[in-house]
């Protein structure tokens, strides 16, 4: 089988100056093109053994028996392959602030925001065979970083899917509609402008639950099969 | 058709939260079947100070080159229900330092006709990597099935010897070495497939 090729134009560039740290983490060297081979085309995510269903709920899988504070947010949408295709049955894991703003890590020493003991900021899900997935959660807060004097980030969830192959490993973030610090956060920006859009959920109405929860529609295209899924089987490109 | 592959956004610092849990490094489990291994480096940046917050991916086929995914089909190299071939590693946050418990790879076909040379692929992310870093990690006492490697074969010579693990001091297994440098002339190859 082939995967269509990374995307590098619909990506950020390694090295976006504005974002400080990547000025020294970012490779000199573009890298070298080799032949998708087995040890391309196979990769973790088909054998990943199923977590626990209560893991989609982030309001609740703190497993305190009380519930996370913030608005009530439905996350929902479909893992496709450029072709449109569902990706059925894929792993995705996610990791956010609380409602504040403040996450759950022993690194976050220096914003004095509060936490929230019903809340751990993290959760998994599978896709279904339709290549749809639903979050429960909390929309988190904007955060402060050293970037920058006055530096904030727009709200985000942190996305993380392994997909069918090695090369379709996708680590992202998903944001808010309509975030007036979209303009003046540069791990936003480094995306390029045609492409950023992918990154914003939709208010969704339909979604959105009477007197529980208001709803967002995220779609996320990994690499994969450009027209029809090409028959599997064999690895030669 | 959709609207074109979603785009990347870096790891960030708190990955740990979800990703990386305790005994994630640990790739082979008490009775999966070959030699075991330890691999392990460091990850540098561009001033050579160890990057404490990296992220490490590890995926690599079984001792007999069979790879657990429904693609590898191969009836002459068996599946090891004991190897799942996947591992994660959070860098310390002190030395920037990785390590996975694993075993030795077995040699896999290239789309060429020939066989690549033992070796295993690395995933690495960070705050202030926006995508994601493929290399692979080759072994020194393999020059041999090195020397034939398709893969190797199109790495600049010079280049090369930066995707060799070589074979240190270790406790108890054998122990790999392989740093991974961002920038400069020894910079680690990178791979886009």
């Amino acid at each position: 089988m082939s995967i269509s090729p990374r995307a590098f134009d619909d990506h950020p560039p390694f090295r976006f100056a504005d974002y400080k740290s990547t000025v020294k983490r970012s490779p000199d060297f573009a890298p070298i093109r080799i032949a998708q081979t087995l040890s391309e085309t196979t990769g973790p995510g088909p054998s990943w053994s199923a977590g626990a269903p209560e893991d989609a709920d982030l309001t609740t899988n703190a497993g305190t028996g009380g519930e996370a504070i913030g608005q009530r947010s439905i996350i929902t949408g479909r893992v496709l392959d450029e072709g449109g295709n569902p990706v059925p049955n894929t792993l995705i894991e996610i990791w956010q602030a609380n409602a504040c703003g403040r996450y759950l890590h022993w690194r976050e020493t220096a914003f004095p925001a509060p936490l929230d003991p019903n809340f751990t900021g993290v959760g998994q899900c599978r896709t279904n065979g339709a290549g749809e997935y639903r979050f429960l959660t909390i929309k988190p807060g904007p955060y402060p970083w050293g970037n920058h004097p006055n530096a904030w980030r727009p709200a985000h969830i942190h996305f993380s899917l392994m997909g069918p192959s090695l090369i379709t490993r996708l680590v992202t973030q998903m944001y808010f509609p309509d975030d007036p610090l979209f303009a003046l956060d540069p791990i936003f920006q480094s995306v390029p402008s045609h492409a950023r859009h992918r990154l914003v959920a939709s208010y969704d109405h339909a979604v959105t639950e009477e007197n529980w929860a208001l709803g967002y529609r995220w779609d996320i295209v990994l690499r994969g099969a450009r027209a029809t899924p090409a028959s599997s089987g064999a690895d030669h490109e | 058709m959709s609207d074109g592959q979603t785009p990347s956004q870096t790891v960030g610092p708190y990955f740990t939260m979800r990703l990386a849990g305790e005994g994630s490094n640990v790739v082979a489990t008490p009775e999966a079947d070959g030699q075991r291994i330890r691999i392990e480096g460091i990850v540098y940046d561009g001033d050579r100070k160890p990057i404490e917050d990296a992220f490490v991916e590890l995926w690599q086929a079984n001792a007999a080159g069979h790879y657990a995914h429904p693609l590898d089909t191969r009836d002459d190299a068996p599946h090891d229900d004991a190897f799942s071939g996947f591992g994660r590693c959070a860098t310390d946050f002190q030395t920037g330092a990785y390590s996975f418990l694993t075993v030795k790879p077995g040699p896999v076909p290239h789309p060429d006709g020939s066989w690549q040379a033992p070796h295993v692929s690395l995933i690495i992310q960070a705050r202030g990597m926006l995508n994601a870093s493929y290399t692979r990690v080759y072994f020194s006492d393999r020059d041999d099935a090195n020397a034939d490697d398709t893969v190797l074969a199109a790495v600049p010579d010079d280049r090369r010897p930066t995707l060799v693990a070589a074979l240190v001091e270790g406790d108890g297994v054998p122990t790999y070495r392989f740093d991974i440098r961002f920038q400069g002339a020894d910079e680690t190859v990178f791979f886009d497939a």
